[in-house]
């Protein structure tokens, strides 16, 4: 009997090896799913982040993207279907309105009038006008920035590392759960990497647990 | 003054040109600026390029001829090539070397042939009157301009590495991602004569303008060919470092469309 979509691996990695910095003999991740990543600082997570976005290559083993290997498929039309977004969110030259559409333009896609971009900023409680320089704005600001930019994307699978990192805990909750319910609503596979394990049982219906490159557990989450 | 009514220098009037760089060299070592031996080495070294230039220019000009024309050509290029790697200061591979050669190449050979076939025109195209100094000025500017568009290139490739990859990973193509870096290098590289073209005629009468009204020219016909040359040496600066970026910038990316490390850049076959 065939698995419920739910199930359906996004990703599957098999002997994946990558310098000295990460090892995973085997690893299943689910689509339409929130996973969390958690470990210390040097332990691979980043590292794994950037081989699922074609961003670096194994160097021995096998990732599948829904059951093709990765290294069939072209980089630049995987990585406008699994978006990533780095622990320090990058800002490019212009206003507010040309860093929250430049993701759209990059992907070629459709571009949002005005309307559309005001309400993503909203829900990343962002309160600034679309013609405001983007590089004033605070780290966490521009966090929030980069995560309303993903969300205009609409990608099909969210990698994002650390996406709280620069937000206080009551940012960081509010932010949080309107990134989770957007994903979930529109049927994305979300994989986020933190160092908080609070944040992860709070937020992943799977933790994989990495330790020196290694996965020590993987573990399926009831959160609420 | 000779025959045409050009004061000629005579030796003692160029002796004395010398002595005012000495005065120079002097105030240099007083004021414990050490750059006595560049001064002494450069001035030594222009005399005798100039002297060997001359004396080939008058050959060429008693006995035209084409082949001879056209290796005096390549040689210029060669040199200009050779020339733009030793500005660069960074180690280059061997793939940009070869962008770098036949940027220049191209860039300057397209610029030459238009601005002697059409602009010249007529049956002078080939006369060593026109295409060596020509030649020589579109070369000499395009050399400078791809120095400056190199360097910025691989400083700005790697100082905006995250920029670029925070790109990469929202499904930019290489040249999308790199599309800053290109632009500053292209600005690095025309900033030079545009800033030359917005001071002519004001805050400066450049080189050759002067040395055609010097021998005897009207200024009027000597103006026409500085803003000629001017426009071509621009076309020429521009084509060269568009020939250049357009190709460069896939040097810092594989086949993945990954951003290389230097180090990866470096060894890229």
């Amino acid at each position: 009997m065939e698995s419920p979509d739910n199930e359906k691996p996004v990703f599957t990695l098999k002997e994946v090896k990558f310098n000295d910095i990460l090892y995973i003999k085997e690893l299943t991740i689910a689509e339409k799913k929130t996973t969390a990543m958690v470990g210390k600082s040097g332990s691979g997570k980043t590292t794994l982040l950037k081989l699922l976005n074609k961003l670096i290559s194994p160097d021995s083993g096998t990732i599948y993207y829904r059951d093709t290997p990765l290294e069939t498929i072209d980089s630049v039309a995987l990585r406008r279907e699994v978006v990533m977004m780095p622990q320090t969110p990058v800002i490019f030259e212009g206003n507010i309105r040309e860093n929250l559409l430049i993701g759209l333009k990059f992907s070629e896609k459709k571009l949002s009038p005005d309307g559309r971009l005001m309400s993503v900023l909203q829900a990343v409680g962002l309160d600034k006008k679309l013609d405001e320089p983007a590089h004033l704005l605070s780290g966490g600001e521009k966090q929030r920035l980069a995560l309303a930019r993903l969300m205009l994307m609409v990608p099909r699978v969210w990698l994002l590392d650390e996406p709280s990192s620069a937000l206080d805990k009551e940012t960081e909750d509010e932010v949080m759960k309107k990134i989770m319910d957007f994903g979930k609503r529109n049927g994305s596979t979300i994989i986020f990497v933190t160092h908080s394990t609070p944040m992860a049982e709070k937020y992943a219906e799977e933790i994989i647990e990495i330790e020196n490159g290694e996965i020590v557990s993987i573990k399926q989450n009831q959160h609420e | 003054m000779n025959k045409s009514g050009i004061v000629d220098i005579e030796l003692w009037q160029l002796i004395a040109a010398y002595a005012y760089v000495i005065v120079l060299l002097v105030i240099v070592r007083i004021m414990g600026i050490k750059r006595e031996k560049i001064i002494v080495v450069s001035s030594i070294r222009m005399t005798l390029q100039l002297i060997i230039a001359g004396y080939v220019l008058i050959y060429l000009f008693n006995h035209p001829s084409f082949g001879f024309l056209l290796l005096l050509f390549l040689l210029m290029e060669g040199f200009a090539i050779n020339n733009t790697f030793t500005r660069v200061k960074v180690p280059l591979n061997r793939e940009l070397k070869k962008i770098i050669a036949y940027s220049l190449c191209g860039g300057t050979t397209i610029s030459l042939m238009y601005f002697l076939l059409v602009v010249i025109g007529g049956n002078t195209w080939s006369d060593p009157r026109y295409f060596i100094p020509i030649a020589g000025m579109l070369i000499g500017n395009s050399m400078t301009g791809i120095s400056l568009g190199i360097n910025r290139l691989i400083d700005s490739m790697r100082t905006e590495r995250d920029r670029i990859e925070g790109a990469l990973m929202l499904g930019a193509t290489p040249k999308m991602a790199s599309k800053d870096s290109v632009n500053k290098a292209f600005d690095a590289s025309i900033l030079p004569t545009i800033n030359s073209m917005l001071g002519m005629g004001i805050v400066f009468l450049p080189g050759m303008m002067t040395g055609q009204i010097l021998s005897g020219t009207s200024p009027l016909i000597a103006i026409k060919y500085q803003i000629a040359i001017m426009l071509g040496i621009l076309g020429s600066v521009a084509f060269t470092v568009l020939i250049f970026v357009h190709r460069a910038y896939k040097v810092f990316f594989n086949k993945e469309a990954q951003l290389l490390l230097p180090e990866e850049t470096d060894t890229k076959k």
